[in-house]
């Protein structure tokens, strides 16, 4: 596995900002590597668990317990839309019918789990064929007077309305 | 005095700007002052946590004895995410060095070396943005070794969550920063002021509560106190969503306003036509109040006695205490309006899928017992209820309460306890089909059948 030394030489300073315990970097070097690799590989797993001196399967726990970690590919961009009340009030449900129509993503219903959700809590995330978008509902993103509110990538957007959702997309090509 | 900075003309979040507003002088100020004078402070200002439990933030900062054998770690809870509530976005992302200000301070006092930011995943940007004001504080002095010359050490890190609602609760929190699942702690004995992160004693104080702390140092505990209301003291943002006119963030003396100023004054009232219906008056969790309810509170005559009044939803005072009368919390602040176009199924079953998702799967009252709410509103909305559901819906409510680690069990028993007994008739005129006994309560509406044995035998579980 070829870390570029970049990505190393974060993934160290993270693990120098717990000096009592390395184990604490379990979530940082996490984010650092999605951010890096777009998901959690067995391979990732492995890697973190050596580097901090943990099982694996502490490291696989966490991936399977924090719901913004991925085990497989997202799109090459991601977009989240907040499903919980006040943006469901506001039309959430609807903005992500649009963002996946307007993505090129099948609709899948709605929710996480198995009530309709995509792939169930663990893999909630739909991928355009193209593999350029992806899509999954998040819960409360703490906008709530703002709503329906989404995120693409890590921008953030707010009172989206129909209009903007082309709008929004042609900003990621 | 909290959003003193936050929308106004021409603030930017970094430390000049800051500077020039008089930032950082009330942590000159605590660093002349004995650290035991500031803790008097926060306990004479009475100020009350402002992250949902309420708790007096001076009794909490009592706990920690100065000089004990371990180190003590303060954590700020920027893990905003309780439905309903959005200040803590507006501090960090605008007014970042007021926050970062008010830690430096509480560390003073508490002789914390070791500080962190607990900020929620969902927030990249304000996490980037306290990075870039740690950073410059370091580079000021205000930050790192000897702060101001007092040989005072302090080092804050941000460390990020990733998506898990219960890291807001402190021991969950305290887990999920040492790097392992957030499974709440079992109270006692882990009480973080005791037992807190790598089991030394730990504060964990929510951002809006941390910024109060540089307020009182600069105006003085009993002065502090006499903002809002007694036990109701100081200011706090009540961020409104749902259907009002405009919705959005206040910052008001607690107890200043009732529940109709807040509609009316400052949200502008409802939409036009519509009628108030429920209103959720302290984040997601707060038991639901219902617009045609009178309520029972006490309150002080002139004489000074305590007399019992009637009022409507609209007289409810907007504090801690009040709201506990009538039955429900102040919580985190954020109050969603619901007017006569909201159906209660559609809205208890979104909150159930909330607390489906987020329940941590530690306690199996809550881990099966949220799960189950969730597929019984789910199915009265596929139009599958049946006569037992309010009845089923509330048994499983009232058997979370109360039986797990933590308050995870009542923040999800809460919102279906209160739906299905104030809007029982909307829950009841939904819920006539006859069920098809033996089957479990959260079968599926498609797999109501007219024959029983064919619903047991097809299996239930999705």
């Amino acid at each position: 596995m070829q870390i570029p030394t970049d990505l190393l030489a974060r993934i160290d300073e993270a693990i120098s900002h717990y000096p009592v315990s390395k184990q604490s970097a379990s979530l940082p070097l996490l984010h650092l590597w999605q951010e890096h690799f777009g998901f959690i590989s067995d391979e990732a797993i492995e890697w973190i668990a050596a580097k901090l001196e943990l099982e694996p399967i502490k490291v696989l726990g966490l991936v399977t317990f924090y719901p913004m970690f991925r085990r497989k590919a997202p799109g090459k961009h991601h977009i989240r839309v907040c499903r919980t009340l006040s943006c469901a009030m506001a039309g959430s449900y609807a903005l992500k019918e649009k963002l996946s129509k307007a993505a090129g993503i099948e609709a899948e219903g709605h929710g996480h789990g198995a009530g309709g959700g995509c792939g169930g809590h663990g893999d909630p995330v739909t991928v355009s064929e193209d593999g350029k978008y992806s899509i999954e509902f998040v819960e409360c993103l703490a906008s709530c007077g703002t709503g329906p509110v989404c995120m693409v990538n890590d921008d953030f957007y707010e009172a989206v309305s129909d209009e903007e959702v082309t709008q929004i997309l042609s900003k990621y090509q | 005095m909290i959003f003193a900075n936050v929308d106004r003309e021409g603030y930017t979040p970094d430390i000049e700007c800051y500077l020039r507003h008089g930032g950082y002088e009330d942590l000159r100020k605590a660093t002349t002052m004995e650290p035991d004078a500031i803790v008097n402070d926060v306990k004479a200002s009475g100020l009350r946590g402002r992250g949902g439990a309420g708790f007096p933030c001076g009794v909490k900062w009592g706990f920690i004895r100065r000089g004990g054998p371990k180190p003590t770690y303060l954590i700020c809870n920027a893990d905003e995410s309780e439905p309903g509530t959005f200040k803590d976005r507006y501090i960090i992302h605008q007014d970042p060095h007021q926050l970062i200000e008010g830690m430096v301070i509480s560390s003073f006092a508490l002789d914390v070396h070791l500080a962190y930011i607990y900020i929620r995943g969902e927030f990249p940007e304000g996490a980037r943005i306290l990075e870039r004001a740690i950073a410059e504080a370091k580079e000021k002095g205000f930050l790192g070794k000897n702060i101001l010359g007092t040989g005072f050490d302090l080092e804050i890190y941000v460390h990020r969550g990733a998506g898990a609602y219960i890291c807001g609760e402190e021991t969950g929190l305290i887990e999920s920063l040492e790097g392992k699942r957030a499974y709440p702690r079992i109270k006692p004995p882990y009480f973080p002021a005791v037992l807190g992160l790598y089991q030394c004693p730990t504060i964990v104080n929510n951002v809006e509560t941390l910024c109060h702390v540089k307020h009182i140092v600069q105006m003085g505990g009993a002065e502090y106190a006499k903002l809002g209301r007694p036990n109701n003291t100081g200011t706090r943002i009540l961020c409104v969503s749902g259907d009002v006119q405009r919705p959005g963030y206040f910052e008001v003396e607690v107890g200043s306003l009732t529940m109709g100023e807040v509609i009316n004054d400052l949200c502008g009232g409802l939409k036009p036509g519509r009628k108030l219906k429920a209103i959720i008056p302290g984040g997601s969790s707060a038991k639901v109040l219902r617009a045609d309810e009178r309520y029972k509170v006490k309150e002080k005559a002139e004489d000074g006695s305590m007399v019992d009044k009637e009022i409507g939803i609209e007289e409810i005072r907007m504090d801690f205490d009040t709201l506990a009368a009538v039955g429900s919390m102040a919580g985190s602040g954020g109050v969603i309006v619901m007017d006569d176009t909201r159906d209660m199924v559609w809205t208890l079953n979104n909150l159930n899928e909330f607390y489906a998702h987020e329940s941590c799967g530690q306690c199996t009252p809550c881990r099966e017992g949220s799960l189950w709410m969730r597929k019984i509103t789910d199915r009265i909305l596929a139009g599958g209820g049946t006569e037992q559901d309010p009845d089923t819906l509330k048994s499983v409510a009232d058997n979370i309460a109360g039986k797990t680690i933590c308050a995870f069990g009542e923040a999800c028993s809460w919102p279906t306890q209160s739906f299905v007994i104030k809007f029982r008739e909307e829950f009841a005129s939904r819920s006539t089909k006859p069920l098809p006994l033996p089957t479990p309560p959260e079968f599926l509406a498609d797999r109501l059948s007219e024959e029983p044995t064919k619903a047991l035998t097809t299996g239930s579980h999705h």
